[in-house]
């Protein structure tokens, strides 16, 4: 019988590559925290739990043309479309070479226009209509690309949820939006968000399929966002993914989640971490040995090293730099 | 050089940058075979097709939201409220997001788009079809805001609205759409975004306006020059960021200001004006600011005995023009 993978149309290489994927986006996210917690920069918001659904997800999409409206929580998306850990770092620490926002914009504000990450903000889901018009205008110009959006299940009972799908349902545009539900919106649990069992049951209503899987498996969101992409390309429509995943990290670093979460709660999702599970399926299946996996470890954690280094050092934007781009000016980027 | 209506030189100037670039689309409820409630968009869906003139569903978060992606990856939308008063619901988008993508990602985005919708009061609107909202949106940097009072300057404004790089809100009196008729040059002219215009020189007192209004007081200085009043009339055209220069000049020009709107006093457009002249005419003018606007109630109402009282009309910017010529 083949393997999970084997199925889903993955190398043992593919493997590798989401694996040191997920790695990095864990060490990077860890390494914020580590900054914050001495001192060094004022704010996380992490990706811990959720990297095995946004690399997963990411990995089947065409990393050279697609475009992707992620949310705060999009290490692993952001990762995989080609920002690196030195920017994510410059991001971190405000500076002005930061390339989602010079410095502008917290940590976990996304956007680089050369990887068609689009740029996004706080207030949430305002992404997703975004990523529909964006799938609009490829219709308009016969593109084959597909729009990737992303939001926590808390943000699907935000009505540019609701007017963004329903758009791309009537339109049948090229849409695939994936709620990586970590099963808490702050600290307000999911029974006490969504009223229907999955958000995934909401697909219905606007025309789509939806499905629920397990975002700590990449391999399975992997298969579904591939199909979804695949149909999208054809032209079958939009599809609505809800990954269920753990938030192994407390909504950010300004909340505490052990007022919400109970101690054995917590202690048990860490059997769940996507970051062990995948390890495991790896060694079970000899695509990677404890040598492999410490180079791995050894090779990110150098560049995460490097990136925070060499942020840590860059300079801050000038202030009057506070006072640029509020419109277009002369030689800007038109 | 034709004459035309408001309507039709808004309509004409979409026709025409349609024609001229085929990134430029619109998107809004009813803009499609219906041609818009006003009519607007009439013709635009037999000409361009469906792709380019999408009628999209009764949502306007997403008509703004959806528009915006678009105009990121490099089209340019022109998106349709069907009264200015239903823009409520799309705020969000227009003010989280299109007012800010070019400077949240450090000139790496932009949104070029613009918003048009219809807006003003004295056609029995009642609270939700009358309403001016360009007071809203004023004090937020990254937007443009234009408000038209001539068919010649709604073509050549919008046109400019649609090939600018940024966003652009669009406001275009309903009760002007048929009833203001004008010369409109049948060539490709445009004007430019942020320039106040004077619709009339004189000597005696100033009137700064907007919209519909420079009508009124187009018509209230006619009467008043039949008493030996000259009046000097500039028309905003964008009423965010405002014409400063143009603004001061005017002011100093006469030394007595009438600033006029038809939206709620306080709070409106003319309240920054008056800021500004307060602030670099002071030893200019020979009479305190005097505004003329809706009274502070949430929008003006059905009956007409209450629309009217409401609604300014030329009696009434005669009557505060005769009173400021007189101080």
């Amino acid at each position: 019988m083949a393997l999970k993978h084997e199925e889903a149309g993955l190398t043992t290489e593919d493997l590798l590559n989401i694996y040191e994927t997920m790695m990095m986006a864990r060490r990077v996210d860890e390494r914020m925290w580590l900054l914050n917690r001495s001192g060094k920069i004022p704010f996380v918001i992490s990706c811990q739990g959720q990297e095995a659904a946004q690399v997963g997800a990411a990995y089947a999409l065409d990393n050279t043309k697609d475009y992707v409206a992620p949310y705060y929580r999009d290490l692993g998306v952001v990762l995989h479309f080609g920002m690196t850990p030195k920017e994510l770092m410059l991001s971190a620490f405000a500076k002005a070479e930061d390339p989602n926002s010079g410095g502008r914009q917290m940590p976990g504000h996304f956007g680089q226009k050369s990887n068609r990450i689009l740029t996004g903000s706080s207030p949430v889901t305002t992404q997703v209509p975004h990523a529909v018009g964006v799938a609009l205008a490829g219709k308009m110009k016969k593109q084959d690309f597909v729009a990737f959006t992303t939001l926590g299940e808390g943000s699907s009972n935000q009505g540019d949820f609701h007017e963004g799908l329903n758009f791309a349902g009537v339109h049948k545009l090229p849409v695939i939006t994936m709620v990586e539900n970590n099963k808490y919106a702050i600290s307000v649990p999911f029974d006490r968000q969504v009223a229907s069992k999955n958000v995934s049951d909401r697909a219905v209503g606007y025309g789509m399929p939806g499905v629920t899987i397990d975002g700590n498996d990449p391999i399975e969101v992997y298969k579904h966002v591939k199909e979804a992409a695949d149909r999208a390309r054809r032209g079958e429509g939009p599809t609505l993914i809800e990954t269920v995943s753990e938030r192994m990290t407390a909504h950010s670093s300004d909340d505490d989640h052990r007022q919400y979460r109970s101690a054995d709660e917590l202690a048990a999702q860490k059997e769940k971490d996507p970051i062990l599970t995948f390890g495991a399926y790896l060694k079970e299946n000899g695509i990677m040995d404890d040598e492999l996996e410490k180079e791995i470890n050894d090779r990110i954690m150098k560049e995460v090293n490097e990136a925070t280094d060499y942020a840590e050092n860059a300079p801050y934007a000038e202030p009057e730099h506070a006072l640029k781009y509020v419109y277009a000016e002369e030689g800007g980027n038109d | 050089m034709a004459v035309m209506n408001y309507i039709d030189a808004i309509t004409l100037a979409m026709k025409e940058e349609m024609e001229r670039d085929e990134n430029v689309f619109v998107l809004g409820e009813d803009v499609g075979k219906k041609g818009g409630v006003f009519k607007a968009t009439q013709g635009l869906y037999d000409q361009f097709g469906e792709d380019r003139v999408v009628d999209t569903p009764l949502a306007e978060s997403a008509i703004a939201g959806v528009g915006i992606g678009a105009a990121m990856y490099g089209l340019r939308p022109i998106a349709e409220f069907q009264f200015a008063d239903f823009i409520m619901p799309a705020v969000n988008q227009i003010i989280s997001e299109a007012s800010r993508i070019r400077y949240r990602s450090n000139n790496d985005w932009s949104c070029p788009i613009v918003f048009r919708a219809p807006f003003g009061g004295g056609v029995h609107g009642a609270l939700y079809h009358s309403q001016s909202v360009e007071a809203v949106f004023a004090n937020q940097p990254g937007l443009k805001i234009v408000i038209p009072s001539t068919p010649h300057d709604a073509k050549g404004l919008l046109k400019a609205a649609i090939r600018d790089e940024d966003p652009v809100m669009f406001f275009e009196h309903k009760r002007a759409y048929r009833l203001i008729k004008g010369e409109v040059p049948e060539d490709d002219y445009t004007i430019e975004i942020g320039k106040a215009d004077v619709k009339r020189e004189g000597e005696d007192i100033t009137v700064i306006t907007y919209g519909l209004a420079v009508h009124f007081a187009l018509q209230a200085a006619e009467r008043l020059a039949e008493d030996g009043y000259s009046v000097h009339i500039l028309d905003l055209r964008t009423v965010y960021p405002l014409d400063q220069e143009a603004i001061i000049e005017a002011a100093k020009k006469t030394g007595k200001v009438l600033l006029v709107t038809e939206d709620n006093k306080e709070g409106s457009i003319i309240g920054e004006v008056a800021a500004i002249i307060a602030e670099h005419c002071l030893f200019d003018l020979d009479a305190p600011i005097k505004r003329l606007a809706g009274p502070d109630v949430p929008a003006m109402a059905y009956a007409p005995t209450m629309e009217k009282y409401f609604m300014i009309n030329p009696d009434k910017v005669e009557k505060a023009m005769r009173e400021l010529a007189e101080f």
